[in-house]
């Protein structure tokens, strides 16, 4: 790509300029410089950061409204030890997506979504993940969890060769809010081209008996849980013209999704977030939420806060945890989050809850 | 007669007939079905309105190219592209961005096409492009003036000290205009394949130079010597301000496009530096018309000729002219300069004789020419 000029080294034109600017600005302001004492904002539409146009989610097959709710619990049996069983079939696809409106990136997925399906279990069952590569790359699922070499996903016949299959059997622990991910080499471009899911381990609470109300509330489908909002946010990014650099950072693949269109939130009933990073290439990415203050559990590992009323935090990539937070007292309207490095913000990493 | 034209025609037809069978027929396709679409894009002109940037895109490739999303200071901003996809070869797209630049500083644009490839464009110091009203031309034809006009006049006031110099300095003079014409044309060289650079591939800027400068050269050398004899004297002078001149033009151009896109640091010495480094040109202009008897008004044509295209330039370049027609101007002006130096060498070698021509201040002009420039353009 042309158009860049080089900022280094002796250019006669730059110094002409300077001394036609200078002969220009002498004797009185000019036309040009009023003029320019009148540029100020323009004030289009939020200050005018946005992206021009709609991603088409059919077309993409995944919508980042319905990611944020979705969590897939697999198919549930019991094992002849007693034990619970929780399958799923997983499948990688070269996938080409709009990843905001008009371009076009070619990635990979998990199920044809990107961030690939968020698999939630209870701690201590048997996990049987059955994954078939259709892509045309050697892809594996790495899972950020307790288990044995070999389902690791990095070598041997738990790293997939196109067309072939591998099924992974883990135990579901720690408890927490984990995640998974391609770990076929060049790693970079295996993360970052798509291939992340996030992987939840809901408390068993019977086993938690010193905060079981907690645990309660953590695990789905019981009564406690029922009275939260639990959403799953991935905070990820993608670097279109493959310099190693992302043009757009965004939370679950589309950047400003929930900018135009934001997240609706029931003010009584209190909110969870299944928080990951997998942004590639910059070191950290971040949550600040506006007009709000949070308890945040690193990793979800622990039924205590480890961070109590902060209203940002950091996190590096594959960083995860979970946050909570409360409408209760707030007035209804539209409250903002994003991220809280400016330029991910500005591109595309800027949210709205709409608290009613 | 008949045969003549029919072999000419044959050609033609059989030509015509090999595009048709690669269009229809389509042959090739089957290599390239599989390729990405291939994607080049130029910004070749920028335009800075309160609270709006301007771009025009240069596009070219197997796809028409689409400007999909817009950066201003890596942040996506809203935009607007007329027309929405340009066309695949050779299109022009128009970029409007709602953004509250600010004056004097920088600011980096990134567009990004369909396929997600970036054009970047650097505004180096953000200066509102110049609205031409009565006052702003005439500061700025007061800019093309100093640049150009007012030091070639200057130059020329040192035309009666070369009335009674003798034969080895004359030619010492002459040959120390041929070093500043050629210290010029080297400048000129560089500065057009600089901007030639900046073209978009298909457009072949570099080329389009060269060719602009071998034809400018060959049509000035035709045309000067159209009576028969080589021009020397005020018709000698003339080219040489005709080629000053071209050069100003180009100049003036990439002056205007400074001014335009540039830097304002407000340095006097820098205007001395240049006034210094252009008088030179008129010295050089005065030199063959040393045994003549010129009237007034010649002098003023001769100043005219080569400092006036500055002026012409310095307006038109405010209004961001595209990179490709610098370079072509400053081909032309390369051309010109060349035809100069060829008449000036040719003119030493008439009035030296036969092995005279590299003779101690002939030698010592060229380089004299060459070092005074050098050093004066250290000034700027």
């Amino acid at each position: 790509m042309t158009g860049t000029r080089s900022l280094t080294g002796f250019d006669r034109r730059k110094f002409l300029g300077r001394v036609a600017a200078a002969t220009a600005l002498l004797p009185a302001v000019g036309d040009a410089a009023l003029a320019q004492q009148a540029s100020g904002h323009a004030g289009h539409d939020q200050g005018g950061n946005r992206v021009v146009g709609e991603v088409d989610h059919a077309t993409n097959g995944f919508d980042p409204h319905k990611i944020l709710w979705d969590f897939d619990v697999g198919t549930v049996s019991t094992q002849s030890d007693g034990r619970q069983l929780r399958e799923w079939t997983i499948t990688a696809i070269d996938h080409e997506f709009e990843v905001a409106p008009g371009i076009k990136f070619a990635g990979w997925s998990y199920n044809g979504r990107v961030p690939g399906p968020t698999l939630r279990c209870t701690e201590g069952e048997r996990l049987r993940i059955r994954f078939i590569n259709s892509s045309s790359h050697p892809h594996s699922m790495h899972f950020h969890s307790i288990h044995p070499a070999r389902m690791d996903g990095v070598s041997g016949p738990s790293l997939v060769a196109p067309g072939g299959e591998f099924t992974y059997e883990l135990d579901a622990k720690p408890f927490g809010c984990h995640l998974y991910h391609c770990h076929a080499i060049p790693l970079k471009r295996h993360i970052h081209k798509g291939l992340y899911g996030v992987f939840i381990v809901d408390p068993d609470p019977t086993r938690h008996p010193e905060a079981s109300l907690q645990a309660e509330s953590r695990l789905m489908g019981s009564p406690e849980n029922a009275k939260w909002q639990e959403m799953v946010m991935v905070m990820n990014a993608f670097d279109t013209n493959f310099d190693d650099e992302n043009e757009f950072y965004c939370v679950n693949s589309i950047p400003f999704a929930y900018f135009d269109k934001p997240i609706r939130i029931e003010k009584e009933r209190p909110v969870r977030i299944y928080l990951v990073n997998i942004t590639e290439f910059d070191p950290i990415n971040s949550v600040h939420v506006h007009a709000n203050f949070f308890d945040f559990y690193d990793h979800g590992t622990t039924l205590t806060p480890t961070h109590r009323t902060i209203d940002t935090v950091m996190m590096c990539q594959a960083q995860r945890g979970i946050i909570e937070m409360s409408f209760a007292d707030h007035e209804p309207g539209i409250y903002m989050f994003h991220a809280h490095q400016s330029e991910f913000a500005e591109l595309g990493w800027m949210s709205h809850f709409e608290v009613v | 007669m008949g045969s003549t034209r029919f072999w000419l025609g044959l050609p033609v037809v059989v030509l015509a007939l090999i595009v048709a069978l690669l269009l229809l027929w389509r042959p090739l396709d089957r290599l390239t079905q599989e390729a990405p679409p291939v994607e080049e894009a130029a910004i070749e002109r920028v335009n800075l309105t309160p609270g709006m940037i301007s771009l025009d895109v240069r596009t070219d490739g197997s796809k028409p190219v689409v400007i999909a999303q817009a950066q201003v200071d890596t942040a996506y901003r809203v935009f607007t592209a007329t027309p929405l996809a340009s066309g695949a070869r050779l299109g022009l797209t128009r970029i409007d961005i709602p953004y509250p630049w600010i004056e004097g500083e920088a600011h980096h644009i990134a567009l990004l096409t369909a396929t997600g490839a970036i054009i970047d464009h650097t505004i180096e110091v953000a200066t509102a492009t110049p609205i031409l009203s009565g006052a702003s031309l005439g500061l700025l034809a007061a800019v093309g003036l100093l640049l150009g006009a007012v030091p070639v006049a200057t130059g020329l006031l040192a035309w009666p000290a070369m009335r009674s110099l003798s034969r080895p300095t004359m030619n010492f003079l002459l040959a120390l205009t041929v070093g500043l014409l050629a210290f010029l044309l080297i400048d000129t060289i560089g500065e057009g394949l600089e901007e030639a650079a900046e073209t978009i591939g298909r457009l072949r800027g570099t080329v389009l130079f060269w060719v602009m400068l071998a034809v400018t050269t060959l049509v000035l050398l035709a045309m000067g010597r159209a009576k028969g004899v080589a021009p020397e004297g005020l018709r000698l002078a003339t080219f040489i301000a005709l080629g000053i001149g071209l050069h100003n033009l180009g100049e003036g151009l990439a002056v205007g496009a400074a001014l335009a896109t540039g830097s304002a640091a407000l340095a006097t010495f820098l205007v001395i530096g240049f006034t210094i480094h252009n008088v030179t040109e008129g010295i050089g202009i005065a030199v063959p018309i040393a045994d003549e008897r010129p009237k007034f008004m010649q002098f003023a044509g001769l100043a005219a000729l080569a400092g006036f295209p500055a002026i012409v330039g310095t307006v038109l370049g405010t209004q961001a002219v595209s990179p490709l027609w610098i370079a072509v101007c400053f081909g032309v002006g390369a051309g010109a300069i060349l035809q100069v130096i060829i008449e000036v060498g040719a003119l030493i070698l008439r009035r030296s004789g036969p092995g005279q021509w590299l003779s101690t201040p002939v030698a010592a002009g060229v380089t004299a020419g060459l070092g005074i420039m050098y050093a004066t353009a250290l000034l700027v």
